[in-house]
């Protein structure tokens, strides 16, 4: 670690792994009322299991981008954050904002207060409080970073990175939004959950992934930075307009249909993109890098993320294939690889790749952590195929033959049956995985052992 | 692979920049999707098609094509004349294909308030909507090739006219393939 300050980041990737664990479980535990329906009913409904379940995943993601911005932010601008005491004040208002939200959710507290109470808007439920506390700690980071870059090294990294940070924070301005027409309302509300998954959010993975790239392959800046401006160009030229194809049939006029087909069709190039940008810096890298953990994270997230965001994404893009598939178990399977290989799987490969230097040793426990990731990514790809078939069947029997809802739902027991399942393998791998990287012990591989 | 220096790498030998491919590439693959898109749908619907056509104005658009070709010769003399060294009169060349681009704007726009009288709108049926799509993007991307012609010029060195004049080349070609798909074939 060169610089002190990197050591912010220690701090947020912890608590991005603690809300990672609650995300897991709170998942096996939505997972289990889908084969039980009848599972904590009265104590934990599934409506809000499943919104602990999401806002954690997303709240997590955050902590984590910004975690890895103050990993990667001092080593490439070449000094010191501006003031670490902020980033940590930041640290403590997220953590408030988010415990709040928790509690608020789980009891159902102050329901139908305006400043108190939680929102009903799918994935933007928190409390209008938690929301301000958001974007105050969003201004912090933001601030605190941007200086930082200012008095520093500019490099493309820093710039795309900051970018899309600056995106992030921008576009949820628009949670605030809210009309009472129900067609502007989903407009807007895609402005948040769409820009920032298949825009800006794209923008921080392929700066975090040039990162990666550059330390651990040694490849020339050069020639990461063009991959990167490629990347980027190509994804907000598909990701924006292909906004459209959550317009389909939310009450938006007609021609949407066919710019969200169109564009969004080209929302795979930048993953694609992605994934060979990877591959080739690997072969032609010159460095043999210790951290093989970090490299194994870093090209199955360009991998799965490739899958699960592009191909899958692709799946049920075009409007004449959505007519029939919108709603279904196809879509949870898309959600469900896409923001593991993309995000979840880059969260863990710089972290993977940070936590070491800024514990001060060398690479541990690698083996576990590379087992952490067959066992995580394993369960998440049969996850994406048992929900990709029940879905198939879902569209059949609802869409094209008519049953009704919750018939077909239990002609799907058995699919949701594998997926709780899969998703055991999921939750073992996260705490695997966390386990590898808090508990250090020696080294895997000793360095010849001592003379008795 | 081992041999190659930056230099001769096929990337590096492109005319302008990557990144301006980069953006051709992706425009040529939208107009293209959008085509095919067109042409797969009018399958279904001939007759329907070929009525809602004839309220198109084709010598408007013939027109609209000889200006836009005689623009992308005139970005081209401005290419040569920068690599000459000639810079007043490759911004001279640039000035004339941007007023040229001005002209397409105008009769496109004539274009419009004829079909808005006879009250044709995009959903007024799927050709209509194809219609309005793609000319409407292609116009759009006429209104930025003027204004990329305009920061060429400004900043004007053999390379940049050069990266400038590829994109406005895209726009014609663009409307070159528009053209007859939409406005003449029966």
């Amino acid at each position: 670690m060169k610089y002190e300050s990197q050591k912010i980041a220690l701090a947020y990737m912890g608590v991005a792994l603690g809300l990672f664990l609650i995300q897991v479980v709170m998942g096996l535990v939505i997972g289990w009322i889908y084969v039980s329906p009848n599972f904590l009913s009265e104590l934990l409904p599934f409506n809000i299991g499943r919104m602990l379940h999401t806002n954690a995943l997303v709240v997590w993601l955050i902590t984590g981008f910004f975690g890895a911005a103050y990993f990667l932010v001092p080593e490439e601008a070449e000094r010191e954050i501006h003031s670490v005491k902020l980033a940590y004040l930041q640290l403590i208002i997220m953590v408030v904002g988010t415990l709040g939200a928790v509690i608020t959710y789980t009891f159902n507290l102050f329901e139908g207060n305006i400043l108190l109470g939680k929102e009903g808007r799918e994935f933007l439920e928190q409390p209008l409080w938690v929301k301000a506390g958001i974007v105050v700690a969003a201004l912090m980071f933001l601030y605190n970073v941007t200086m930082t870059v200012l008095k520093g090294r500019k490099t493309a990294i820093t710039n795309i990175l900051l970018l899309g940070l600056w995106g992030l924070a921008l576009l949820f301005l628009f949670a605030f939004y809210n009309p009472s027409n129900l067609a502007l309302d989903k407009q807007y509300w895609w402005y948040v959950v769409h820009l920032w998954v298949e825009g800006v959010w794209e923008l921080i993975m392929a700066s975090i992934l040039a990162y990666l790239m550059l330390k651990l392959t040694g490849v020339d800046r050069e020639v990461v930075e063009k991959w990167l401006y490629v990347i980027v160009a190509a994804a907000l030229f598909s990701g924006i307009l292909g906004t459209g194809h959550h317009y389909y049939w939310i009450g938006t006029p007609a021609y949407w249909q066919w710019i969200g087909s169109i564009f969004s069709s080209l929302e795979i190039i930048p993953f694609f993109a992605m994934m060979a940008f990877a591959f080739v810096m690997v072969w032609k890298g010159r460095r043999d890098h210790p951290n093989k953990a970090a490299l194994l994270w870093s090209l199955g997230c360009a991998t799965l993320a490739f899958f699960g965001a592009g191909v899958w994404g692709f799946l049920h893009t075009l409007h004449g294939v959505n007519y029939y598939t919108h709603g279904t178990q196809i879509t949870a399977a898309h959600g469900h690889l896409a923001f593991f290989g993309a995000y979840v799987s880059l969260n863990l490969a710089i972290m993977s790749y940070a936590m070491p230097i800024m514990r001060g040793r060398d690479p541990y426990n690698q083996v576990l952590n590379m087992a952490s990731f067959w066992l995580m990514a394993g369960g998440m790809t049969f996850m994406t195929f048992t929900l990709t078939f029940a879905g198939t069947v879902q569209t059949h029997m609802q869409r094209v033959l008519g049953d009704g809802f919750m018939d077909v739902q239990e002609q799907l027991w058995v699919f949701y049956v594998m997926r709780f399942g899969s998703g055991v393998a999921v939750v073992l791998g996260a705490a695997l995985f966390i386990y590898a990287l808090a508990m250090p012990r020696r080294e895997v591989i000793a360095a010849g052992a001592p003379a008795e | 692979m081992t041999d190659t220096t930056p230099e001769d790498h096929p990337l590096e030998q492109l005319p302008g920049d990557l990144m301006m491919w980069v953006l051709i590439v992706s425009e040529l693959l939208v107009f293209g999707a959008g085509l095919a898109a067109f042409l797969g749908v009018r399958i279904t619907d001939p007759a329907g098609f070929a009525s809602a056509q004839d309220h198109l104005h084709r010598a408007a658009a013939g027109i609209n094509t000889l200006v836009l070709v005689t623009s992308g010769f005139f970005a081209a003399l401005a290419v040569r004349a920068s690599e000459h060294g000639r810079i007043a009169r490759a911004r001279l060349w640039l000035v004339a294909a941007s007023l040229l681009g001005v002209v397409f704007l105008v009769i496109k726009a004539f274009e419009y308030l004829e079909k808005a009288r006879q009250g044709i709108g995009i959903d007024t049926d799927t050709f209509f909507t194809f219609y309005y799509l793609m000319t409407g993007f292609h116009a759009a991307h006429v209104v930025a090739g003027i204004f990329i012609l305009g920061l060429v010029g400004i900043r004007c060195t053999p390379r940049t006219v050069e990266v400038g004049a590829a994109f406005w080349h895209m726009v014609d070609l663009v409307w070159v393939l528009l053209f007859p798909a939409i406005y003449l074939l029966r």
